[in-house]
């Protein structure tokens, strides 16, 4: 089966088995592995990706339903050497650890914040109720987020 | 506060960002399933979907007619593989019972997860498919879940053992002083806590890929583990590959919490193969595998009695366990409980002290390890019973600790158990964090739902604790049985550019080590951390070396580095000193340069010296060239950070629903090299202990069916179930090493699961329930108070 | 996990996903988000042997006025209905209960029609439905045909949807004057809800249960109680009767008869007061 998309703004066409997961086509075809697996019942959200500019679980869908999709992974948010102010603020507020589930809290969390600019902090807690981080107790990761939003206020 | 960029000198203290983040925040950051190479064979296990049975036959050739499948072998196939089981490092005792444990089970398999064959494919989904064709018989045999049932071998396991009884280990200094003080007790109170079975869940779930150069028989394995180092000799004693001939990496690894510490089946199998298949062999582990064939923590039964006089002052502590090994002994399983047995009097002056632990085996997955590892069961159960103490003198939940605690000046403090702490005050944190809680305003709100009948009533929990931990005191370890030291390795070198690198024998997974070892060199040499690159969970790069657990890696190979930038200062002196023509001793090392005393203008920088010693055009006679130095540091003692945490919840006394209001955790872990670092621990590791309050449990049904196989059933809480944290710290440094550091990793685990559930029956104390089993999931909360106010459930 | 291997089509039209299932037989399914069809695979709890992909049907994805309705396209994803105005001025209740679906990944995915078509007895959805007096319009070879919510769920994952039939629409009575309350009673936010009351509030009060039977069901017997007078303590008291509410890792059926009959309760209250 044929899947035409874009993936971080290069457009490309594969041929791939219809059961091929987009987290694999992803890691495993296109060679972005920055993008992480976490677990096999789209609870942990460390494989979260943007499909045309929303957070979706890549585990949880298909490649060739990505077809005509504009999709951004971890590796297309930074840009001309500077981390996107969302990476900046999960730095500075040391909003990760081993990082294995930070692409996907980030990708979660820049989508987030494109729907609601300014959250309240229970607000970020409930908005980020699909990533499950080990390391942090979320603490730093809900300060970066808020951060990051009083930054683009 | 927020975190600034380091300026050279003085560096230790500083909330210094980590040089970790930008790979791990971007993507670029190399996990061991983003590795793969050309021609490797993606591995499935097949493992027994039941808890206990006999293998009757496994049919592997349904698997090699799958497109894709290269070759597929059971457990016998591969019997000849190996030089040795699977290890266990901690044989507590000379006469503890420990099966064989081959990577693959050939004739029984002992719990569900265990594996029977092996399916090698071209690719991840191919060997999948390959292993769903594989064709098992079981003959099925009753399963040991129950641990009291286990001990009772009315099924025994392992038939070669004759028991399912492990080992009896026991600690009573004065059996006669013990009984003489219950005898004597004005109060005595006795706790029974399940600590349920919990599945460590990393969020990076377990890995391996080992790359075969098969003609000079070399083998470079890559793992998510937390010791490399260990893993290498274990798997040379296992596989049979001489241990010159692996070179072990540890990746980044997504976090560990002590369930990857250990040996596994999946790693000896990978090498195994990739010396028979003579080709590289990659294994990544699914989460629902995870659940099963990853170790598991916890997993005690506790019986803890205290006596004490007419005013609650404890005269004695008397601990019995019941402890579940699970069915075969991985790499530490044994010595967890021992991990706890010496701190069951927690932070109090306890005069007599007696423990003992009996630990079987039942068919469910291997316990190991898990964040606190026998610490978190022993602060849980002084925290816990300490309460009923407080209850039956009829003094606050406050004051009996303060009536027992070991006081500032007692240190350093020989306890009962035969430990000496090094330092504490803790009743400075217990202070300090009552002020932080606000607790006089919480007791009047409290007060006030109470009164008007409030469904929601509120509940505060204290809990004071200490642990011991920077694993460890490698003669102490001798004492344990345990068969490897505790010390660490490091390893200094200044560069020809005035660069420093350091080589450490810790293994880092989210800790940020890189970020805190260049600080701590970076402020002995007055560098700037940036100058300093930290290299790592490499055996080839760093041959020496005991990896991290235990809270170890600070105030163990942290310590280390210290000592070997201090070498590194001593020798660089030798040649400040013949450069400058002075003599040794009127030369001081401040702000990165060696200058004359009272001679400012004679001065010589530090990487000048650098370029000399690597020059080596003009260093003094006899003296080696470059700037390097090494040093294996053996801890004198343990460190044992403190504090005292207070928990708020809230509870729905109408549905039972508990939820956290506020936390607050006055932690110290003496001297802190990154307090931002500390921070992100301590919120990590009260969350896990949280969650083993209020949210996980590894259930298993009684015939041994694991229930809890993915992150759906397994309540691995989100941000949407916590609350921000209060945190804060006093200092106390150790003053047994150069640092004056103790380990912080553990310590939050530590000290919150007791402090909720002090909170949840605080909060239903007027109706009379003093324990909360764990997890006080809402039906369990629920089901109590409806027993409390004698109702019958309705409706059933 | 990795689902076994499939069939797959996209289909452009209803027609034209109706025709493929109707040649494929009862081993194809329909994959609009896959939220609820793609967890089960992976585990192979499902092994289609097609999949006829209707997700690119977007004129499919709309909330629109239907004068005395809401006419909601099926594939119409959660996060756009719980944003949409229309939805939340004529179907507050609907609207409140797709954004409390999963979590926010799924919300971007998954669609109303997926859900209901589902019958998942956990789904929130179904139960809004069934509060609201939802009916469901369906597509097949043999013509349209329009169900209401009540004869829809017709056992466990089994709805009155033929092998070859596909939801295109979902129709809700405008409900805009009426006091409406979700409960979803659950340990993280993520999850199912144990058990969860949607009621809505319009002259009579329809009750719909989640995760209290083998389907979305009514808490009938509380809302006769409540038709024949009841105050809503008497009536919540009756929000399990009859029901037989499953026992498992997460609640026993007794605990989840406990936790209806005061969510009920808190949804009358709330409603009242609203």
């Amino acid at each position: 089966m044929k899947v035409s998309v874009a993936v971080n703004g290069a457009a490309r066409t594969d041929e791939v088995e219809p059961r091929l997961l987009l987290v694999h086509y992803l890691r495993d075809v296109v060679g972005l592995t920055g993008t992480n697996i976490g677990c096999d019942t789209s609870s942990c959200g460390a494989c979260t990706v943007h499909v045309d500019g929303e957070s979706v679980k890549s585990c949880t869908m298909l490649a060739v339903q990505a077809d005509g999709a504009e999709i951004t992974t971890i590796e297309g948010l930074a840009s001309g050497g500077e981390l996107h102010p969302m990476q900046e603020a999960f730095r500075q507020h040391h909003g990760l650890q081993c990082g294995y589930c930070t692409p996907g809290m980030v990708m979660a969390a820049t989508s987030l914040l494109a729907e609601n600019p300014s959250p309240t902090e229970a607000e970020v807690r409930e908005g980020l109720e699909g990533n499950l981080c080990r390391c942090t107790g979320y603490h730093n990761i809900v300060k970066a987020v808020l951060a990051a939003a009083g930054a683009g206020r | 506060m927020t975190a600034t960029q380091a300026a050279p000198g003085g560096v230790l203290g500083q909330r210094l960002l980590r040089k970790e983040d930008p790979a791990l925040l971007t993507g670029e950051a190399q996990f061991v399933a983003d590795l793969n190479v050309p021609g490797a064979l993606h591995a499935v296990i097949v493992r027994s979907p039941v808890a206990h049975a006999r293998i009757l036959s496994v049919d592997v050739s349904p698997a090699m007619s799958v497109p894709g499948v290269v070759a597929a072998f059971t457990g016998k196939d591969l019997e000849g593989e190996w030089a040795g089981p699977l290890p266990c490092a901690w044989p507590v005792t000379p006469d503890m019972k420990s099966p064989a444990h081959l990577p693959l089970a050939t004739d029984k398999v002992c719990y569900a997860g265990d594996g029977v064959a092996v399916v090698l494919a071209t690719s991840e989904y191919a060997a999948r498919d390959g292993g769903d064709a594989v064709a098992v018989e079981y003959d099925p045999l009753p399963a040991v879940v129950d641990l009291d049932d286990a001990r009772s071998d009315r099924v025994v396991i392992h038939d070669e053992l004759g028991t399912n009884t492990s080992y009896v280990w026991e600690l009573t200094p004065d059996q006669a002083a013990v009984d003489a003080a219950f005898a004597d007790a004005a109060h005595t109170v006795h706790g029974h806590y399940v600590q349920q079975r919990l599945i460590p869940s990393a969020i990076e779930p377990r890995g391996v890929l080992v790359i075969p150069q098969p003609f000079n028989g070399e083998y470079t394995l890559y793992s998510a583990t937390q010791i490399p180092h260990i893993l290498k000799v274990m798997l040379a004693l296992t596989v049979g590959v001489p241990e010159t001939a692996i070179r072990v990496i540890a990746p980044a690894v997504g976090g560990g919490f002590g369930s990857k510490l250990n040996v596994y089946a999946e790693e000896a199998l990978a090498l195994a193969l990739a010396r028979k298949m003579r080709r590289p062999i990659r294994w990544i582990e699914t989460r629902s595998e995870a659940t099963q064939a990853t170790i598991q923590g916890r997993g005690q039964i506790q019986d803890i009695e205290l006596a004490a006089d007419a005013e609650g002052r404890i005269t004695a502590v008397r601990v019995k366990l019941l402890a579940d090994m699970g069915a075969y002994l991985q790499l530490v399983t044994p010595g967890v409980p021992l991990l706890g047995a010496f701190l069951y009097s927690g932070v109090y002056d306890v005069p007599v002290y007696s423990f003992s632990c009996t630990s079987v085996f039942t068919n469910m997955t291997p316990t190991d390890a898990y964040r606190g590892a026998g610490r978190p069961e022993a602060t849980y159960a002084i925290e816990r019973v300490i309460e009923d103490l407080a209850r039956a003198v009829g003094v606050d939940s406050a004051e009996i600790r303060r009536r027992n605690f070991i006081k500032a000046e007692q240190f350093p403090y020989s306890s009962a158990a035969g430990l000496v702490y090094d330092s504490g005050a803790y009743e400075q944190a217990l202070d300090r964090a009552l002020e932080l809680s606000g607790m006089d305003g919480l007791r009047a709100e409290q007060a006030r739902r109470r009164e008007s009948g409030d469904r929601v009533q509120l509940g505060i929990g204290i809990s004071s604790y200490m642990e011991m931990c920077g694993l460890a005191p490698s003669r102490v370890l001798a004492s344990l049985n345990y068969t490897a030291g505790g010390w660490e390795a490091a390893t200094v070198r200044l560069l020809p550019t005035g660069k420093v690198q350091v080589v450490t024998g810790t293994s880092p997974h989210g800790q940020g080590h890189e970020t805190s070892w260049s600080m701590i060199v970076a402020d002995r040499l007055g560098v700037g951390p940036e100058d300093v690159e930290v290299l790592h969970s490499d055996t080839a790069i760093a041959p020496y070396g005991l990896d991290t657990y235990g809270s170890r890696s600070l105030s163990v190979g942290g310590v280390a580095v210290a000592i070997a930038t201090d070498r590194v200062i001593a020798k660089a002196k030798a040649i400040a000193a013949h450069q400058l023509e002075i003599a040794e001793e009127d030369l001081e090392f401040r702000d990165g340069a060696f200058t004359a005393k009272g001679t400012p203008e004679r001065s010589m920088p530090l990487g000048a010296v650098a370029f000399e010693a690597f020059t080596a055009h003009n260093l003094p006679d006899g003296l080696e060239p470059n700037l390097e130095a090494s040093s294996h540091f053996d801890p004198p003692n343990f460190t044992f950070p403190f504090g005292t945490h207070v928990c708020v919840v809230e509870v729905d006394t109408e549905t039972g629903l508990v939820s956290l209001r506020s936390y607050t955790a006055v932690d110290d872990c003496g001297v802190q090299v990154n307090p931002l670092i500390v921070e992100g621990q301590v919120h990590g590791g009260i969350t896990q202990g949280v969650a083993q309050a209020l949210f996980e449990e590894a259930v298993y049904d009684e015939d041994g069916n694991p229930k809890t196989t993915t992150l759906m059933d397994y309540l691995v809480p989100a941000a949407s179930e916590l609350p921000s944290y209060v945190t804060d710290s006093t200092v106390t440094p150790s003053p047994t090493n150069l640092l004056g550091v103790k380990g912080i990793g553990e310590a939050g685990t530590i000290g919150s699961a007791p402090a909720v559930i002090n909170a949840i029956c605080d909060a239903l104390a007027p109706l009379g329930i003093h324990d909360m089993a764990m997890p006080a999931t809402p039906e369990r909360v629920w089901r109590s108070i409806s027993e409390a106010r004698g109702e019958e459930a309705k409706g059933s | 996990m990795i689902p076994a291997s499939f069939d797959y089509v996209r289909a452009s039209t209803a027609d034209e996903a109706v025709q493929r299932l109707s040649e494929a037989g009862e081993d194809a399914k329909l994959l609009a988000g896959g939220h609820s069809l793609l967890p089960l695979m992976r585990l192979r709890m499902a092994t289609p042997s097609l999949l006829v992909d209707i997700g690119g049907m977007r004129d499919l994805s709309y909330v629109k006025d239907g004068g005395d309705s809401l006419a909601i396209g099926a594939l119409t994803r959660h996060g756009e209905l719980a944003r949409n105005e229309l939805a939340r001025r004529e179907a507050p209740l609907l609207a409140h209960v797709a954004g409390q679906v999963g979590d926010p990944q799924v919300r971007h995915r998954g669609t109303i029609g997926g859900s209901i078509a589902h019958g998942d007895p956990a789904s929130d959805l179904p139960a809004a439905c069934l509060a609201l007096g939802a009916s469901f319009v369906t597509a097949s070879p043999r013509g349209e045909q329009t169900r209401s919510a009540d004869e829809f769920f017709t056992g466990f994952l089994e709805t009155a949807l033929a092998p070859d039939e596909m939801l295109v629409e979902i129709r809700v009575p405008k409900s805009a004057g009426a006091t409406w309350s979700f409960q979803k009673f659950n340990r993280r936010a993520q999850d199912w809800a144990i058990v969860g009351v949607a009621l809505a509030r319009n002259g009579s009060t329809r009750i719909g249960l989640v995760n209290m039977g083998a389907t979305p069901l009514r808490a009938t017997a509380a809302e006769d109680a409540l038709a024949g007078g009841a105050s809503p303590a008497e009536a919540s008291s009756r929000a399990g009767d009859g029901l037989a509410p499953p026992s498992d890792l997460s609640a026993s059926a007794e605990y989840r008869r406990h936790l209806a009959r005061v969510l009920v309760r808190r949804a009358l209250e709330e409603a009242v007061a609203g």
